[in-house]
């Protein structure tokens, strides 16, 4: 029997994910099937991860490496995978997952694209995951996975799919109720990580505290905003938590606002442990939110 | 009369049945297609299944309506559509083109250069690279430069990257794996220029930059540590460090690389390297020892705001040359300059770094350095010269440097340096520095 369950221990996937929200939703499908570590923290920008060694040591192992992809891990993944001397995890290869294929991408660009826009990713917005029914299309793709390399498990991954299912449907009631009274509302973003959040619940987004992705606010944008906020009404600013909150704070003191810092990913605060309690956190927040400034 | 009313009821009577029959061909035809778009979007995600993640991302649905995609399934059995023809576009075949970015460096000075000669403005350099996949075993990665004394390859290797054994091989002209700062292209050093040791004894921006063969392994080592060590052998040329007179005149760097996360924000590389060739001034050797050490700093939650490194490395050679630096000359001599360099770079806004260096590095009197600082000596070969003594001299220096980022894509870089070279002269100078990246540059390793 204990070689029985030492087998068992011994054939477990090992998952190795960009980001803590593509680890949530595995350990969500593998269940104990499975090990799952993410290379970069919740609370930290996912453009700027270090390739340090200590994560070549992960990647040196893993059975399977599952990223967000449209180019958010390309400042540092490409040389860790390339040095992680593990042919699974190469681009292409069976042991290599990139979500966003599975998912609904928002702003595409089109036309001639240039970095005189910022550092803009040309595929696509990254923050994808950050729409539950994406969460849905994550988790299903995942299942697949899954189940393609650990075929003996397929029913068990399926039965957690289903699951996951059931309680994503259940949990999406709730949000929607509690965000229903604020559709149409408008807010400003720091950085462009949140039009599928926001499309998806009803938000529109007004402008960034960014002139540009990836350039710190300047003082003439600054005043752009608080009087674009002020002309149209917009009293929220949601911050991600790794930005400095000087310019925010400033601005909506002008503008007789609120910052709300929300977190883009799992883990972001030690309380989010889970794709679930993501969208329980940020909506009690924006709620609270929008109720104080109504 | 009555035939002329009973005429269009008679029409809208049978206009009834025709127009249900209307109603009924335009559902089906609407089915028909329904089906054609189900069967177009699974052939489609087939084949994406089957493409490298880096291809372009798909709208499934329009922003305003989302709607449920079906997960990738096979093509359905009874298709009723008929099969897309032909393959993809012309433009497709670019998808398999290498990656292409050039970086330019800007270098200007001004003061007393202490008679090194440093041009006041110089397009310094740009450096192409070209960078792909080769297949499912290896992938390329060539670096052309281009400066105004002409156009030369930096480093072109193939990575061999599924070796078993957490063996990586790789093959072409690379930079040697002596110590980190000899493994560094210009744009990603912290400083305008190399510290005083690599300039004066590991063959400066050039470096030991040779063709040959690398192969590195990550040694089995105790939890939380990362171990690596690589075995590298190369044709024995590099300016100023080897020179193969002959075939098996080759050159071999050993390096084991240790590292350690101290905390999530703070962690140090420790390094110990050795090459060995032949000795570019005299029929004897040229070795090298060193130890190199980097500290970083970077809290996770601020991790565009603040950091810091410490870097430092000390190197130790043992240089054979002749009198006269002939090397045909008889009698050869051993010369063991030490150098070494400490640096700190800290950064104190999203867009600022400060950073400081000490410099202090033995050299042969009569050894050439890079870039070039005059030199005394001079190679005569008439019968009854006498060479000059060639003892050890020490140059010392010491940088300030500001260092501000407009976007991760340039850098702008001002630096104060003080050299107090052994021969008894002094240079203060002020270094300006531009550097500025175009096109899809893969990241460097960490």
């Amino acid at each position: 029997m204990l070689a029985a369950v030492a087998a068992h221990a011994a054939s477990k996937l090992n998952v190795v994910t960009a980001t803590e929200d593509l680890a949530a939703i595995s350990r969500e499908i593998g269940g104990d099937r499975v090990t799952v570590d993410s290379i970069a923290k919740g609370y930290q920008d996912p453009h700027f991860v270090e390739s340090k060694p200590s994560f070549l040591l992960k990647l040196q192992k893993a059975d399977l490496l599952e990223v967000v992809g449209l180019q958010l891990e390309i400042g540092w993944l490409p040389p860790l995978q390339t040095n992680s001397r593990n042919s699974k995890v190469q681009v292409g290869a069976n042991g290599y997952l990139d979500l966003s294929q599975f998912c609904q991408i928002l702003e595409i660009p089109t036309g001639q694209i240039t970095r005189a826009m910022g550092d803009v990713h040309p595929l696509g917005n990254p923050h994808y995951w950050l729409d539950p029914e994406n969460g849905r299309r994550i988790a299903k793709a995942i299942q697949n996975k899954f189940s393609e390399m650990q075929s003996a498990d397929a029913a068990y991954f399926a039965q957690r799919y289903a699951d996951f299912d059931r309680r994503l449907n259940e949990a999406e009631k709730s949000w929607d109720a509690k965000m229903s009274p604020f559709r149409g509302r408008k807010v400003v973003t720091y950085h462009n990580s949140w039009p599928n959040f926001c499309g998806r619940f009803g938000l529109q987004v007004a402008g960034y505290v960014e002139p540009k992705p990836g350039i710190p606010p300047s003082p003439s944008h600054t005043l752009e905003l608080i009087n674009a906020m002020k002309r149209d009404g917009v009293k929220l600013i949601m911050v991600e938590p790794y930005f400095d909150l000087r310019t925010p704070n400033s601005v909506a003191q002008q503008v007789g606002g609120e910052v709300v810092q929300l977190m883009p990913s799992v883990g972001g605060v030690k309380e989010i442990t889970s794709y679930f309690q993501l969208f329980d956190y940020d909506i009690n927040l924006l709620a609270a939110a929008f109720a104080k400034l109504k | 009369m009555r035939a002329f009313m009973l005429t269009p009821i008679a029409a809208c009577l049978l206009a009834f049945p025709a127009a249900a029959q209307d109603t009924a061909d335009l559902l089906n035809r609407m089915k028909a297609m329904e089906e054609r778009i189900k069967s177009l979007e699974a052939e489609v995600q087939t084949l994406k299944a089957g493409q490298p993640a880096a291809a372009a991302a798909v709208v499934l649905a329009p922003p305003v309506a989302p709607a449920p995609v079906p997960p990738p399934a096979p093509p359905p059995e009874q298709a009723t559509a008929a099969p897309s023809l032909g393959g993809a576009a012309g433009g497709a075949s670019k998808v398999f083109n290498p990656d292409i970015s050039m970086i330019g460096d800007f270098l200007g000075a001004a003061g007393n250069s202490g008679n090194r000669h440093t041009p006041s403005l110089e397009m310094h350099e740009s450096e192409v690279g070209l960078q792909a996949v080769i297949d499912p075993y290896a992938r390329g990665d060539v670096f052309i430069t281009f400066g105004e004394q002409g156009v030369s390859l930096e480093e072109g290797y193939f990575t061999f990257t599924s070796l078993p054994g957490a063996f990586q091989f790789k093959v072409g002209k690379m930079r040697a794996a002596f110590g980190r700062v000899n493994t560094m292209h210009n744009h990603i050093l912290p400083w305008t220029d190399r510290p005083l040791v690599t300039q004066d004894l590991v063959g400066g921006e050039d470096g030991i930059d040779d063709a040959g063969l690398s192969i590195s392994r990550i040694i089995p080592a105790p939890k939380g540590l990362f171990l690596e060590g690589t075995a590298q052998l190369f044709r024995g040329d590099s300016t100023n460090v080897f020179r193969a007179a002959q075939r098996s005149d080759l050159s071999t760097v050993e390096h084991l690389h240790g590292y350690r996360d101290i905390s999530e924000s703070t962690n140090i590389d420790i390094g110990g390297s050795y090459t060995r060739g032949h000795s570019p001034y005299a029929d004897g050797s040229n070795q090298l020892f060193g130890i190199d050490a980097t500290l970083r700093w970077k809290p996770l939650r601020r991790s565009i705001y603040r950091s810091f490194a410490a870097r430092s490395e000390f190197v130790w050679a043992r240089t054979a040359y002749s009198p006269g630096l002939v090397a045909s000359a008889p009698g050869t001599l051993t010369a063991t300059p030490f150098g070494y360099f400490v640096s700190g770079d800290y950064q104190f806004g999203r867009r600022w770094f400060f950073g400081a260096r000490f410099d202090r590095s033995e050299r042969g009197q009569c050894l050439p350095t890079n870039p070039e600082t005059t030199q005394v000596c001079a190679v005569n070969l008439s019968p009854g010269f006498v060479a000059p003594p060639n003892p050890l001299v020490q140059d010392t220096g010491g940088s300030l440097l500001l260092t501000y980022w407009p976007s991760e894509f340039s850098q702008i870089r001002g630096q104060l340096r003080r050299t107090s070279y052994g021969e008894g002269r002094t240079a203060n100078e002020l270094l300006f520095q531009f550097i500025l990246s175009m096109g899809a540059h893969g990241a460097h390793p960490f």
